[in-house]
């Protein structure tokens, strides 16, 4: 079965073992997932002012070349293209008014009804759980504690899972042979773009969430958001220098725990 | 109705005297440590059209997390205000931050970062 997907920024260069553990994994399993031809920056973050639609316009143009290239069906890996593109499709799908400006706004483009369904990776992956066991070769031993951060879960309207009490990617795990751990900030903001301004506050909220996992037995901590991944990972150095005693805790992106548990 | 509440109502599209400061938003924000007044507290300030709150700390250590929105017991989107009061001062063209410092950051902090705190 074929995917388009899109890739977003930071998978071409911050988080390229991202995006090559993910084609790799999911080609064990039967899914081929290609990347659209043409495509760009989604803004990162959805525009949440009633009268700014100029910064929804990125994530329809993505949509739209999706369609173009003939596929009504969309498969986003990083959880912020994810989030901002579905919402925009949201969007696009019940606010009339807001499609008929952005579509006379973008003359050379076709115009965009919300067509195109988007999904997250880890979507397609709990269909699939019999099949993923069936391709373990190397049984995973850890425990593990599934950070889910905020985007894929919120606003509700576009969660992937329950959104106080997600499950998806602890389902993966034992399906790979691994163990979970108790995590109560599993859906708990890492501080996200605060690093720009407020890299203390990220330090601190990192440290509260790596130790929250430690203390609940964890091994090591999966994730599917390159931001997490870089706060989480980045940090425990600063984390180091404040508290001596801070052990260090490994950030793997849910696929490469895919890609180890099939090699 | 005040100034600064009429704005950030027109911004945001939500409706400020919904909320009847149960506290549930700032209960949950993971950011609360840093903030110098409590998401609730924010909304009671607009209403009461205080500007100060556009220089107040919360509205700008917010990461858009959407915590507070989902637990709204009376669904006032805390998310929407908290990105109104910021595009108030935004649209003075006034940055929060300084672009020529940042470097060393995935593309992905950066360009949320740009469209967060600058206007």
């Amino acid at each position: 079965m074929e995917f388009a997907y899109y890739p977003g920024c930071t998978l071409k260069t911050n988080a390229k073992e991202f995006e090559k553990s993910s084609i790799n994994a999911f080609d064990k399993i039967g899914i081929k997932l290609k990347e659209l031809k043409k495509w760009y920056c989604c803004g990162t973050v959805y525009s949440l002012a009633t009268d700014n639609l100029m910064y929804r316009l990125a994530a329809i143009r993505n949509l739209i070349k999706a369609k173009e290239e003939g596929y009504n069906k969309l498969v986003i890996l990083c959880s912020m293209c994810y989030n901002t593109l579905k919402q925009a499709n949201l969007m696009a799908k019940n606010d009339e008014e807001a499609m008929h400006k952005i579509n006379s706004f973008m003359d050379e483009e076709i115009n965009y009804d919300g067509s195109v369904e988007i999904f997250h990776p880890l979507e397609l992956l709990k269909e699939r759980l019999e099949e993923i066991k069936g391709k373990v070769v190397k049984s995973l031993n850890k425990k593990y504690a599934c950070y889910y951060g905020c985007l894929l879960l919120r606003p509700k309207e576009i969660a992937i899972d329950d959104f106080e009490n997600p499950s998806i990617m602890e389902k993966l795990v034992k399906a790979l042979g691994g163990s979970v751990v108790n995590f109560p900030l599993k859906n708990e903001c890492c501080g996200s773009y605060n690093i720009v301004s407020n890299k203390e506050a990220v330090i601190e909220r990192c440290y509260r969430i790596v130790i929250n996992a430690r203390n609940n037995g964890a091994d090591a901590i999966i994730t599917s958001c390159p931001l997490c991944h870089f706060n989480l990972k980045e940090m425990q150095n600063e984390i180091k220098k404040i508290h001596a005693d801070f052990i260090e805790m490994p950030i793997y992106y849910f696929s490469e725990i895919m890609e180890e548990a099939f090699k | 109705m005040n100034e600064l509440l009429s704005k950030v109502e027109e911004i945001s599209g939500e409706n400020l005297y919904a909320c009847y400061q149960c506290g549930r938003c700032s209960a949950g924000c993971p950011m609360i440590d840093e903030m110098d007044l409590l998401p609730n507290q924010v909304i009671l300030l607009v209403i009461r059209g205080d500007k100060s709150v556009i220089e107040s700390k919360t509205p700008w250590i917010c990461a858009q997390c959407y915590q507070c929105s989902t637990r709204c017991p009376k669904e006032v989107d805390i998310t929407k205000i908290m990105e109104a009061i910021r595009l108030i001062k935004l649209r003075k063209n006034i940055d929060y931050i300084k672009i020529e410092r940042l470097k060393n950051l995935p593309q992905i902090a950066l360009v949320a970062g740009v469209r967060k705190y600058t206007g």
